[in-house]
């Protein structure tokens, strides 16, 4: 039996839920789900088109921001109640920071940050990159009862809902935990893009951009594609542009559909963060840029030439 | 304040990867190994709120074999800890056993107020270990913080989530909590810490002194394979029109990305 960890943004389910969801559907496998927070109920209800039989909620208000110890209370629950073979969840923030603890706290096994997933004969198949993507394993789970999966986004298809059925609701109660942790303040994000690791087009400015003043040729391509923008680590160690736009290895692992990588020579460890792209278009003026080699598409030239010219294209294009 | 910082030994990251010709790892001949980049801040955070709190001491501990990992623990002195412990253990440790040896371990040295470690190791990304030590150890946890201050007991952290928002905690300590690039910049080892290093003694445990049998996992990594050759990059030619037309009909017609 699979239960998921149906992550959320108060509105909607989040794409790594959906990839997840879909992964379920095809597992042949009995399906249950987690959703907490304010919103848990309503979010449950478009679960039974899914084909998942039974929801977990907790709707308690203490849960609608994430406070570590509350959740992994609650999901340790859902999981000694549910007893699945199987806890899918993205390897988001939230799902990589919990879901260690919840293994620990029920002895079970947990593989983060996994890129392939499929059943076989009601067992899991799990691969994920190592070394920053130089190489891939397999995991091999040994004895635990409850295999915990963390998966990326953006590496599974999302399907449709299939069923015209309604999951059974089952309520659970937060039960009193002696908090060592206090959630002093959530800051928002000024951005209303996709966070990197969830977009599905990338656009990335390197040093060749000269400057944070001219990021606002990559925000108008990235604003045509409904992309987000990222940088390499040097603009980031300049100052150019925060480190919450850092692709590469102390930065953010990315792997959307499209990266267009603006002036980025290709640094071992900035490819480290986005080798796992589907299609790479890489933009620079010295043609023997090591970010050639691992392109789909490449346009030797000046960056401030190219990418006004690709925004008016893809402007005209997706009109 | 006593503060303990666990650490890992990782491949740097222009190490050439090899398989073993079996694929149930990587070739270990000709890695070089070093500290784990986010490691660093830990030990950086570690030396530098001992230095600002009176009576308070760094113990470093690192877990895998022996050899090698006494090189990273050399360093991490060299840059000012005080005292090191190396866990000796195989080449690879599953993340359930390795929280838990180090929870062992730490135990063996007293109690701790703050344990610190990287918010994961750039290896294999699994941002594992510091929250199943967290767990065995009974305290609280916060990962991928960019900001620590203490206040008698209390830690307020500052924990970088999706879309640019930040998640802003106060955990009681004891507490452990795991460093993203931005919470310090980590020092070089100096010289006179370097000749200072090399004179500590690196305080040895064995597994089996802990309790923990590694054939007891959770996981293990198996059929590890190379990324598939990628095709050659097909370089547009033309004026700059002529590009980028050609780049968005081959992103909609070839790649069918758009």
């Amino acid at each position: 039996m699979i239960l998921i960890f149906a992550e959320h943004s108060g509105q909607e389910f989040k794409r790594g839920t959906l990839e997840l969801l879909t992964a379920a559907q095809q597992s042949g496998l009995e399906t249950k789900a987690v959703v907490l927070g304010a919103e848990a109920e309503s979010l449950a209800g478009q679960l039974g088109a899914w084909g998942v039989g039974e929801v977990y909620v907790c709707g308690d208000p203490l849960l609608k921001d994430y406070n570590p110890e509350l959740y992994f209370s609650i999901m340790a629950a859902a999981i000694s109640e549910a007893k699945p073979d199987y806890v899918l969840a993205a390897s988001s923030m939230l799902g990589r920071d919990l879901f260690p603890r919840v293994a620990q706290k029920i002895g079970g096994a947990v593989a983060s940050d996994c890129t392939e997933l499929s059943f076989s004969g009601g067992a899991a198949v799990v691969r994920k990159p190592l070394y920053a993507g130089r190489c891939s394993a397999r995991v091999e789970f040994q004895t635990a009862a409850t295999k915990i999966i963390l998966m990326r986004a953006n590496q599974l298809p999302i399907g449709q809902p299939i069923k015209n059925t309604t999951a059974n609701i089952r309520k659970l109660a937060l039960s009193p935990v002696d908090l060592k942790t206090r959630i002093k303040e959530i800051v928002k994000g000024a951005s209303e893009k996709l966070d990197l690791t969830e977009a599905n087009i990338i656009v990335s400015g390197g040093r060749g951009m000269k400057g944070p003043e001219h990021f606002k040729l990559l925000e108008d391509l990235a604003t045509v594609l409904g992309a987000t923008v990222g940088a390499s680590r040097a603009v980031v160690d300049a100052g150019w542009v925060p480190h919450s736009m850092q692709v590469g290895q102390t930065g953010k692992t990315v792997a959307p559909t499209l990266y267009i990588a603006c002036g980025i020579s290709g640094a071992i460890q900035h490819l480290a963060g986005m080798s796992g792209s589907k299609v790479i278009v890489a933009i620079n003026k010295d043609p023997d840029a090591p970010i050639f080699q691992k392109a789909t598409y490449g346009i030797v030239g000046d960056v401030f030439e190219i990418v006004p010219s690709l925004t008016e294209e893809f402007k005209k294009l997706l009109q | 304040m006593r503060i303990a910082v666990c650490i890992k030994q990782v491949p740097d990251t222009e190490t050439k990867i090899k398989l073993k010709p079996d694929q149930s790892g990587i070739e270990p001949t000709g890695v070089k190994w070093v500290i784990n980049p986010y490691d660093e801040h830990a030990i950086e955070e570690g030396i530098k709120i001992r230095d600002s709190n009176a009576g308070s001491s760094v113990l470093v501990f690192c877990l895998g074999p022996k050899g090698r990992c006494s090189e990273a623990l050399r360093t991490a002195l060299a840059m000012g800890a005080d005292e090191a412990v190396v866990i000796d253990a195989p080449e690879f440790l599953d993340t359930s056993l390795t929280g838990r040896a180090l929870a062992a371990a730490l135990k063996k040295e007293g109690a701790f107020d703050l344990v610190l470690t990287g918010r994961h190791a750039i290896d294999d990304n699994a941002a594992s270990v510091g929250q199943i030590l967290a767990g065995e150890l009974g305290i609280p946890h916060a990962t991928v913080i960019s900001k620590l201050t203490l206040n008698g007991g209390v830690a307020t952290v500052e924990r970088e989530i999706e879309g640019g928002t930040k998640e802003i905690f106060e955990i009681s300590l004891p507490a452990l909590l795991a460093a993203n690039k931005g919470l310090n910049t980590p020092r070089y080892a100096s010289l006179p810490g370097i000749m200072k290093a090399k004179k500590k003694t690196i305080k040895e445990v064995s597994l089996n002194d802990l309790g923990v049998d590694p054939a007891k996992g959770a996981f293990r990594y198996a059929e590890f394979r190379l990324p598939p050759e990628k095709p050659a990059v097909k370089i547009l030619a033309g004026d700059v029109k002529t590009q980028s037309h050609e780049l968005a009909r081959l992103l909609r017609e070839e790649a069918k990305v758009l």
